[in-house]
């Protein structure tokens, strides 16, 4: 038996290189058949799963940098918060300041106006003691001359030691009487 | 079959295309011989595997997800997307079939028990080829209309006018009847010579082994050469399912590409 590799077809086996009609429909169909089972169910599926996946990778990623936004501004917030806070603390601190200021001013003031209001009360009620005092030493004095002449008179004003004498007595009467 | 012959004239007897044919398993219908019957075998294989493995469709894969995955991917990314460009999607299911289909037919030819690559008889290769000859022309004529795509065809552009005479019969030649002849008879052929070249040395050793002691004993080296060379055809095997979708991709490439 010779192998036979002619283009034409001889006897009971024919040439391989002439196609067989039915086999070219079997290929056909078959192929036809796998296209579609594999196109309908198969591909999306696989596609399916790829979209899946891209997703949750690109999913994660997104959601990692919204994150990280959020805590940007968060920290934005805050420390626009915390600026605020120390303005806050200044402005009130120069307030206080203000306004301690003006508290020992203020006390300083009255108290400068209560010790020259004791001051002039008790410059004033000297006043009156010595006028009161002066008052008594005048209407005291008159007399007290008055009887000293008297006593002077009625003795002898001969000698010095009897003058001193009449004083003497005088005084001590004096501190006698008080 | 081929042993009944060559026991009745007691000498070896080279394989031939005659080991080709097929008798029908039962009846006369065609339908039912060997390599009718694989060919559907296939498609019920192919079939199950890839939607069993993209069911679930889970974003972490299971082992059977991840074998189907990779060689979807391996189409969509390598052929469809690097060949193709922005407009591949609508061509990975077309491309992944035909791999997968040209894969498992030619893959038979080194399963133990069905042992015959269905692609080595030409009409399979030629009722694959018809689809990705209608679908590369469709996409051409849809892209540019028919008369620019002939334009294109006969006259590329860019070309002193004299260098016409040869080169449009050449192109139409090309378009029309090269490529899809050579895109059948490539895989047919391939795939026709490796079986044939295992045949030669199994039934040389089965010869060897049916003679002398000594031609017994060089049997074994003529089976391990079938052994070893059935690896080698299962690397061709897969290297041709691959061209014959490479070439399919170039060729929409081609069509969907402005100029020729």
């Amino acid at each position: 038996m010779i192998s036979r590799f002619g283009f034409l077809a001889s006897g009971e086996g024919a040439s391989p290189v002439i196609p067989k009609p039915a086999e070219i429909i079997v290929g056909f169909i078959a192929f036809g058949i796998l296209f579609f089972l594999l196109r309908t169910r198969a591909v999306p599926k696989f596609e399916k799963a790829y979209k899946d996946r891209t997703e949750a990778i690109q999913g994660g990623l997104e959601r990692a940098e919204i994150a990280q936004r959020e805590a940007s501004q968060a920290l934005t917030m805050y420390q626009a918060q915390l600026a605020d806070a120390r303005g806050e603390a200044a402005k009130l601190r120069d307030e206080a300041r203000v306004e301690g200021a003006a508290i020992l001013e203020q006390m300083r003031t009255s108290a400068q106006e209560e010790a020259s209001r004791i001051t002039t009360a008790a410059r004033a009620s000297i006043d009156a003691e010595r006028q009161q005092a002066y008052n008594a030493l005048i209407s005291q004095v008159g007399a007290i001359a008055t009887d000293l002449a008297s006593k002077i008179v009625g003795e002898a004003l001969d000698d010095q030691a009897r003058q001193s004498r009449v004083v003497e007595r005088f005084l001590e009467d004096m501190e006698k009487a008080k | 079959m081929h042993t009944f012959l060559r026991e009745a004239n007691n000498g070896f007897v080279p394989p031939s295309s005659a080991d080709f044919d097929f008798a029908p398993i039962f009846g006369n219908s065609i339908l039912f011989t060997k390599p009718v019957l694989m060919v559907f075998l296939s498609v019920v294989i192919a079939a199950t595997f890839f939607i069993a493995s993209s069911r679930k469709a889970a974003i972490v894969p299971s082992k059977l997800q991840y074998a189907g995955e990779s060689i979807y991917t391996f189409i969509r990314n390598e052929l469809g997307r690097d060949v193709i460009g922005p407009e591949f999607m609508r061509f990975v299911p077309f491309l992944f079939s035909l791999f997968v289909f040209i894969l498992v037919n030619n893959v038979f030819g080194v399963i133990p028990l069905l042992q015959f690559p269905t692609m080595s008889h030409i009409g399979f290769p030629i009722g694959v080829t018809i689809f990705s000859y209608v679908c590369y022309h469709y996409v051409a004529i849809k892209k540019h209309g028919l008369g620019k795509y002939l334009k294109d065809i006969c006259f590329m552009p860019g070309i002193p006018k004299p260098v016409y005479l040869i080169l449009t019969p050449v192109e139409l030649l090309t378009y029309l009847v090269t490529r899809p002849l050579t895109l059948s008879m490539r895989l047919f052929a391939n795939m026709f010579a490796g079986h044939l070249l295992l045949l030669v040395f199994v039934l040389g050793g089965e010869y060897l082994l049916m003679s002398g002691i000594l031609l017994k004993f060089l049997s074994i080296f003529s089976f391990g050469l079938a052994i070893g060379l059935s690896f080698f055809e299962l690397g061709i095997q897969c290297l041709q399912a691959y061209i014959f979708t490479l070439l399919t991709a170039l060729y929409i490439a081609g069509a969907l590409a402005d100029e020729h």
